[in-house]
């Protein structure tokens, strides 16, 4: 176990270093970020003492190596248009997009898990059908489209909730429903999946033959052994909503990282957009590293591979 | 057995294909969609980017006041809808395939090579693999976008660019399961040169799981332009995007919701269609349990 940790803690933190430099080569990918700030109509001593304040004029590697190491002590620069620690702005709208993806995570697993193990039990049944339908249906609706027909639907038409921002708990009911609907058609599939696969075994037959009722053989045979694809892919997904939201953020007038992200990428405050891709970049690292450590120690063979 | 050339399988595949609803149903609209893409000239009633400021927001067909020269209304700027839903179908279709072209070349590829040799290249192509799934793929993409400047072009490239993961994954799994098969040695015992056993024999061994994941990540490049379009950082006005013609309806959605409900339906139908299809291909050609 133990060399299996420290063999996945490496992968993870050279995925990190790669990551930091990929979000770091972005600023210097459309050429001179110095012109960048200057603006368009700016003169050539602008754009040069720009570059001697932002330190620009130094070799690339030093400039990478000082922005990872004061982003390691939480320093992670200065925005270019609010003119104040990228850290304050990122903590300020950071609670958004976190609420947002972990409850629509949840009302999401919610749906698929039960869909999932319903529509396993009885392949090419009616619950099997419907749920497929869901699925194939969830992954056509472009989830922008899906918020504003709701916002026309449920706001407009019958003036259910809010159509936009988040002042009231009720803000979040259409972001979350519109957000997790994306993510159950590939959690419910996995599920399912998963589930017939088990439910074929020797051990799940034996349990039936010995007369122990099918909601008994699911619960304490089946789905723990179904779930180990489960928690992978809900790692993943998690890290996808809360990327993801960016879209739905911008739908619905949240004030989360994904409309920050926007809103400085449009005037291009690239230190704020460095900072929030090296930010949803690690928390998918951090996500899909513990859950490989959870799978490792539900399932004591995966700890052997690589 | 006596379907061991394979002349004799084929129509067998073939008529296993036409049985499939979900092949039937979206292919059928997959063609038909490109068909309209095709022939948008021949088509279109108007020109899609000709503005007329007088008629601006017309209903389309089903409400009052509508008008019958303009049978699906017309646009904040009096642009005929019909003929830029039917354009905007070259949009979606045209950087679907661009970036697959693109992304498909990367992935398979990186893929191919990583579980043909194994050993050091495969860790280094896996670790890439890890590092590009670890990017937030719409951020990424949109400041990459922003950067490069919006046009068609920049918007393809940088996709292409990003989306070879799946490809690679794929790839990269069944040529691990197929360099060890008895064809592949024997070749390499007559001396066959890497590339050739690579892309000559392995290659088209593979097809059909290589077929099925192009449909899937078709459908994921077609919601992406739209979301990026939508965001503004993708296809650039006037250009008849379905995404953009959303967002450009957006402003008036109170009033003409069919503004975003008709190219955002389009959208639904081609990933629909893109999607059924690739779903069928995947019952018919993997293996027997579903």
């Amino acid at each position: 176990m133990l060399s299996f940790l420290s063999r996945r803690l490496f992968v993870a933190f050279c995925v990190c270093l790669t990551v930091s430099g990929l979000s770091f080569a972005l600023m210097f990918l459309a050429g001179d970020p110095a012109i960048a700030i200057a603006g368009s109509g700016g003169r050539a001593e602008d754009a040069e003492a720009i570059r001697i304040a932002y330190g620009f004029n130094r070799p690339l590697l030093v400039q990478y190596f000082d922005w990872i190491t004061s982003a390691l002590r939480g320093d992670l620069g200065q925005s270019i248009y609010f003119n104040i620690p990228v850290t304050e702005i990122i903590a300020s709208r950071i609670g958004v997009t976190l609420t947002l993806g972990c409850v629509a995570f949840v009302v999401a697993l919610a749906i698929a898990v039960p869909l999932g193990i319903a529509a396993a039990l009885g392949p090419n049944g009616w619950i099997d059908r419907i749920a497929l339908m869901i699925a194939v249906s969830g992954q056509a609706i472009p989830s922008f489209w899906l918020g504003l027909m709701a916002i026309v639907v449920f706001g407009v038409w019958y003036g259910w909730v809010p159509i936009s921002g988040a002042e009231t708990w009720q803000g979040y009911i259409l972001p979350v429903i519109v957000l997790s609907y994306y993510a159950v058609p590939e959690l419910m599939r996995i599920t399912r999946s998963g589930m017939i696969d088990v439910l074929s075994t020797d051990y799940v037959r034996a349990a039936r033959a010995k007369g122990l009722p099918m909601h008994l053989v699911v619960s304490r045979h089946a789905l723990r052994n179904a779930i180990l694809p489960l928690v992978s892919l809900s790692a993943v997904q998690l890290g996808q909503l809360l990327s993801g939201s960016i879209v739905i953020e911008s739908v619905f007038a949240l004030n989360g990282l994904g409309r920050l992200a926007w809103e400085s990428l449009l005037r291009s405050d690239l230190p704020v957009v460095q900072a929030i891709i090296l930010i949803l970049a690690l928390l998918y690292v951090v996500l899909t590293t513990l859950a490989d450590i959870l799978n490792a120690g539900l399932d004591p063979r995966l700890r052997g591979g690589a | 057995m006596a379907e061991r050339t394979s002349p004799a399988r084929r129509p067998r595949a073939l008529r296993r294909l036409c049985r499939n609803s979900g092949v039937l149903i979206g292919g059928g609209l997959l063609a038909l969609i490109v068909l309209i893409a095709l022939f948008a000239p021949l088509l279109a009633p108007h020109d899609p980017l000709a503005q007329d400021l007088t008629r601006r927001l017309l209903p389309p067909f089903w409400q009052e006041r509508s008008v019958p020269e303009h049978l699906l209304g017309t646009d904040h700027l009096g642009r005929d809808y019909l003929s830029r839903l039917i354009y905007g179908a070259r949009v979606s279709l045209g950087v679907g395939a661009g970036v697959i072209l693109v992304s498909g070349s990367i992935g398979i590829t990186l893929g191919l090579v990583a579980g043909y040799f194994g050993g050091w290249i495969d860790m280094v192509i896996s670790f890439i693999i890890t590092a590009r799934l670890s990017l937030p793929i719409v951020l990424v993409a949109l400041a990459a976008v922003a950067l490069g400047g919006a046009s068609l072009t920049t918007l393809v490239t940088v996709l292409g660019l990003l989306l070879w993961d799946r490809f690679a994954v794929v790839t990269r799994a069944a040529a691990q399961s197929l360099r060890h098969r008895e064809f592949i040695l024997g070749l390499r015992a007559l001396g066959a040169g890497k590339a050739r056993i690579l892309f000559l024999e392995i290659l088209p061994n593979m097809q059909a799981t290589i077929l099925v994941v192009l449909s899937l990540e078709v459908a994921n490049v077609i919601l992406l332009e739209a979301a990026l379009s939508f965001l503004g950082l993708g296809v650039r006005p006037p250009t008849p995007s379905w995404g953009l013609m959303i967002s450009e309806g957006r402003d008036n959605i109170l009033f003409d919701p069919w503004l975003i409900a008709l190219p955002g339906s389009a959208l639904c139908l081609l990933v629909l269609a893109v999607n059924l299809l690739g779903d069928g291909l995947r019952d018919v050609t993997g293996p027997v349990q579903r």
